[in-house]
């Protein structure tokens, strides 16, 4: 049996956060995504995994956050095993989950997606309020009432974050945030995601574009086929032309 | 009529409208939330009235209506932390079946403990006498649920619109994934949900008692009212669901008024497919989007294996030698199994293949044995032409009901196939000069060379086996994986230049026509028709009879088929309860292997 919510929660201020994949392997349904996968993501630190299209990094994001079924492996987060929690009881852990594509509730408007993302503030985390997640992205302040459905896409991906920050998580789970968006916009996000690591957050940020994660990440780990393949700084990669070449080059 | 007499008719049909309101508003949020159409919301408002009838003789009336609304509700959210919660994940036609199973369940359970005579329920207290309006009356009861219908609808409003717990319902029913994935426990949103709308079911039905005694049939008619108002209102709307009731009690209130009370069903469901035909999602529904999560891919059919011939080889000998070693009552039994076999399997073709959810498919049953009757009573054919006519009827009534049909989806596909097979049920239930009306056809009997158990036996084998292997064939045609091809990406498929609406038209008339043969054999062995050959509960059988034997085997229908007429028969005979004994046998089921009984079957070779 894992801990109950109420026990972790209070365990956890005195834990590091940490995020932790060990030997994972996951899928959709029988086709295998992700194989042996073993990754860390240290308190407080911005990590980018990075990887082709389809190599297997919204498998492990969607693994953490429990929307999608592991065949064998752990993932734990603060020393928790999250294998067999439910989505709901994950988030309640403090971890934040950003999807791809979104996900914001198209009928509802931006007080209340983010009403939905709403949890008891939680120790060693920084608690949010509305006012202050709009102080973080003033474009959402000027459209409270606006539905999600008549939102851009970068206003949506703001959204999506600010959303996510309402349930006062210490880790968050970034899938491909930059994507589609306006050169201005992404600069705008890069802006953010730094100043939630200054508030100690960790984040973890799924990306295939190396520019972007420049941006914010400094460890850097390189997925390929559903395989961990490389983990080191962004320094190093950055002066490895043979490295990117032969995981990053499209 | 007076211009008074009007008024008067308005205003009933408004007092009519506020317990249709109330079921299908209950309806329409828990289909929103959990994605489960409730076949027994009808038997909670069922409930509620003899709930009602029952506390009222006890604690009075005005007591007795909101406790008998807060045990129903109470009831619900048991059902569903029993029964739903396992079932989320299984496919949508197995979520049917298990909430269908529900209803036979509880028309039983009220049976044993209220018994078979309706019960009457008391006059409302204060609210027992009539207005005067001009030189009309109107009871004053009914100026009472003409108010409380709105009342409801800004309760509700306010509640989905203004109140936390209204806007987590509104984010799971928009994307329920996502809405766990932010921390909401969707296991209690879900009981409350169904509790909720369980207890509007029941308060719906209380309210009715000073208007109507409570009764064991009023559940299938309340249900597929219900349906009616949700799929005309656009499903997920509750003001939607307000107007659509508004509209379909003021059809029928005047279709009453007007002296033409037989015509209800068909007023109502003529508004239906009017409206669905002008606006697919209904008055004020959406396209709805697609449902977020893992869906369920279907697992490709297999052409059976050189061992799965050889078994239907020997099976096929076995049937053929039956007649020798079998009593008359043995060989009627085979027969209906046959029959039935056939039925089941033209209906798995449109929901497997065709990925088409039929709720009507007695329709096409019903048309073909009443075609025969009519064919060989009053058109005086042989009966060998007759027969070889009916299926044909049976066909053109499918392409002419098949082409509304395929131009929608989903539930609302489901929902026209359920209306046009009550328009069909009702022409037969009420064009006596043709069909018999009530009474049915009596008197349609073989050709003599025919006339023996034995050869009307062997007749049925031949054709029943020779559409089932048709069928079969064009599953693994081109054809039929054009069609496999439209159920499972529909937009790939047309761009790949499959005409996918043309090729779901095609096999919706292909399995009407081979229902509508399996109808005329029945009409024959059985000697008589009546309505109740193409009624709800004859569409809901066949259901059972292929989700029993597997949606994703290709036999599954005939094991289906076999085993549910075999226990109807069985059951039918020496229990009392037969209707709770099939559907807790069918919830044991779903429970149980919620992929249906063939997998179950493969999954021990």
């Amino acid at each position: 049996m894992h801990e109950s919510v109420a026990f972790i929660w209070a365990n956890l201020a005195s834990r590091p956060a940490m995020l932790e994949f060990k030997r994972l392997n996951a899928g959709y349904g029988r086709a295998q995504t992700l194989f042996e996968f073993d990754l860390q993501l240290g308190a407080g630190e911005v990590l980018a995994l990075l990887g082709r299209n389809g190599a297997g990094k919204s498998t492990a994001l969607k693994a953490a956050i429990g929307l999608l079924p592991t065949f064998s492996g752990e993932i734990f987060f603060h020393k928790i095993k999250l294998n067999d929690l439910e989505p709901f009881q994950i988030s309640r852990l403090g971890l934040g989950y950003v999807p791809e594509d979104r996900r914001i509730f198209t009928d509802l408007t931006v007080m209340e997606n983010l009403a939905v993302g709403r949890q008891p503030p939680r120790a060693g985390a920084p608690h949010w309020t509305p006012e202050q997640l709009f102080e973080l992205f003033p474009n959402l302040g000027r459209m409270r009432e606006r539905r999600g459905s008549s939102m851009s896409g970068g206003e949506q991906q703001m959204l999506s974050i600010a959303r996510s920050l309402m349930g006062n998580p210490s880790t968050l789970l970034l899938d491909e945030p930059f994507e589609g968006l306006a050169p201005l916009i992404v600069e705008g996000i890069a802006k953010t995601i730094r100043a939630l690591k200054h508030k100690g957050l960790s984040v973890l940020l799924c990306e295939q574009n190396l520019r972007y994660a420049r941006l914010v990440a400094e460890r850097v780990c390189i997925i390929e086929k559903g395989r961990l393949c490389h983990t080191g700084t962004m320094a190093e990669l950055d002066a490895d032309p043979a490295l990117r070449e032969r995981y990053l080059s499209v | 009529m007076e211009y008074t007499s009007v008024l008067i008719q308005f205003l009933n049909g408004l007092a009519s409208a506020s317990s249709l309101f109330l079921v299908a508003a209950g309806l329409s949020l828990i289909f929103g939330v959990t994605r489960v159409v409730n076949f027994a919301h009808g038997s909670l408002y069922m409930l509620g009235m003899y709930m009602a009838v029952w506390l009222s003789e006890r604690i009075g009336f005005w007591l007795a209506v909101p406790m008998a609304a807060a045990i129903v509700g109470l009831l619900g959210a048991v059902v569903e932390m029993v029964l739903l919660r396992k079932i989320y994940q299984a496919p949508e036609l197995l979520q049917l079946l298990a909430t269908f199973a529900l209803l036979l369940v509880i028309k039983d359970a009220a049976l044993w403990v209220w018994g078979a005579e309706d019960l009457l329920g008391p006059r409302a207290p204060g609210f027992a006498g009539t207005v005067q309006i001009a030189d009309g009356a109107l009871p004053q009861y009914d100026l009472l649920l003409i108010a409380l219908g709105p009342l409801v609808l800004v309760v509700l409003h306010f509640m989905l619109a203004k109140t936390r717990w209204g806007i987590l319902i509104r984010a799971a029913t928009q994307d329920r994934e996502m809405a766990g994935a932010l921390g909401v426990n969707q296991r209690w949103l879900f009981t409350g949900v169904f509790a909720l709308g369980a207890l509007l079911a029941g308060l719906g039905g209380a309210l009715q008692i000073p208007r109507e005694p409570a009764n064991l049939s009023i559940d299938l008619s309340v249900i597929s009212d219900a349906f009616v108002v949700v799929v005309v209102g656009g499903l997920g709307s509750i003001p939607g669901a307000f107007l659509a009731a508004l509209l379909i009690a003021q059809a029928k209130t005047f279709c009453i008024a007007l002296g033409y009370s037989k015509a209800t069903l068909v007023v109502e469901f003529m508004v239906m497919a009017a409206v669905l035909v002008i606006r697919p999602w209904g008055l004020l529904g959406r396209v709805p989007a697609n449902l977020r999560g893992p869906a369920a891919v279907p697992l490709p059919f297999h052409p059976p294996s050189p061992r799965m011939l050889r078994i239907f080889a020997v099976l096929s000998g076995a049937l053929v030698l039956l007649p020798l070693a079998s009593d008359a009552y043995a060989l009627v039994l085979l027969t209906d199994i046959l029959i039935f076999a056939l039925f089941a399997t033209s209906l798995h073709f449109i929901l497997g293949p065709a990925g088409l959810y039929s709720f009507g498919h007695a329709a096409y049953f019903g048309l073909g044995a009443y075609a025969a009757g009519i064919f060989s009573l009053q058109g005086k054919f042989p009966m060998e032409l007759a027969l070889a006519l009916a299926p044909l009827a049976a066909g053109l009534a499918a392409l002419v009901f098949g082409w509304f049909c395929v131009r929608l989806s989903g539930v609302y596909s489901a929902m026209l196939t359920l209306a046009f097979a009550q328009i069909a049920w009702s022409a037969a239930f009420q064009w006596d000069a043709l069909t018999g009306g009530s009474n049915g056809i009596v008197g349609v009997w073989p050709a003599p060379w025919l006339a023996s158990k034995t050869a009307y036996y062997y007749l049925t084998l031949l054709l029943c086996a020779g559409a089932i292997i048709f069928l079969w064939r064009a599953i693994f045609s081109p054809f039929g994986y054009a069609l496999r091809a439209a159920r499972d990406a529909p937009l790939r498929a047309e761009a790949s230049g499959i005409a996918v609406r043309s090729m779901q038209w095609a096999a919706f008339t292909i399995a009407g026509l081979t229902a509508g043969i399996a109808g005329a054999l029945y009409a024959f062995s059985k000697g008589s028709i009546s309505p109740e050959a193409m009624g709800v509960q004859r569409s809901v059988d066949g259901l059972v009879m292929v989700m029993l034997g597997g949606l994703q085997t290709l036999s599954g229908p005939l094991w289906g088929a076999a085993l549910f007429t075999w226990l109807q028969d069985a059951a039918a005979r020496n229990i009392d309860y037969w209707r709770a004994a099939t559907g807790a046998v069918i919830l044991a089921l779903v429970l149980l292997w919620p992929n249906g009984l063939g997998s179950f079957l493969q999954s021990k070779k």
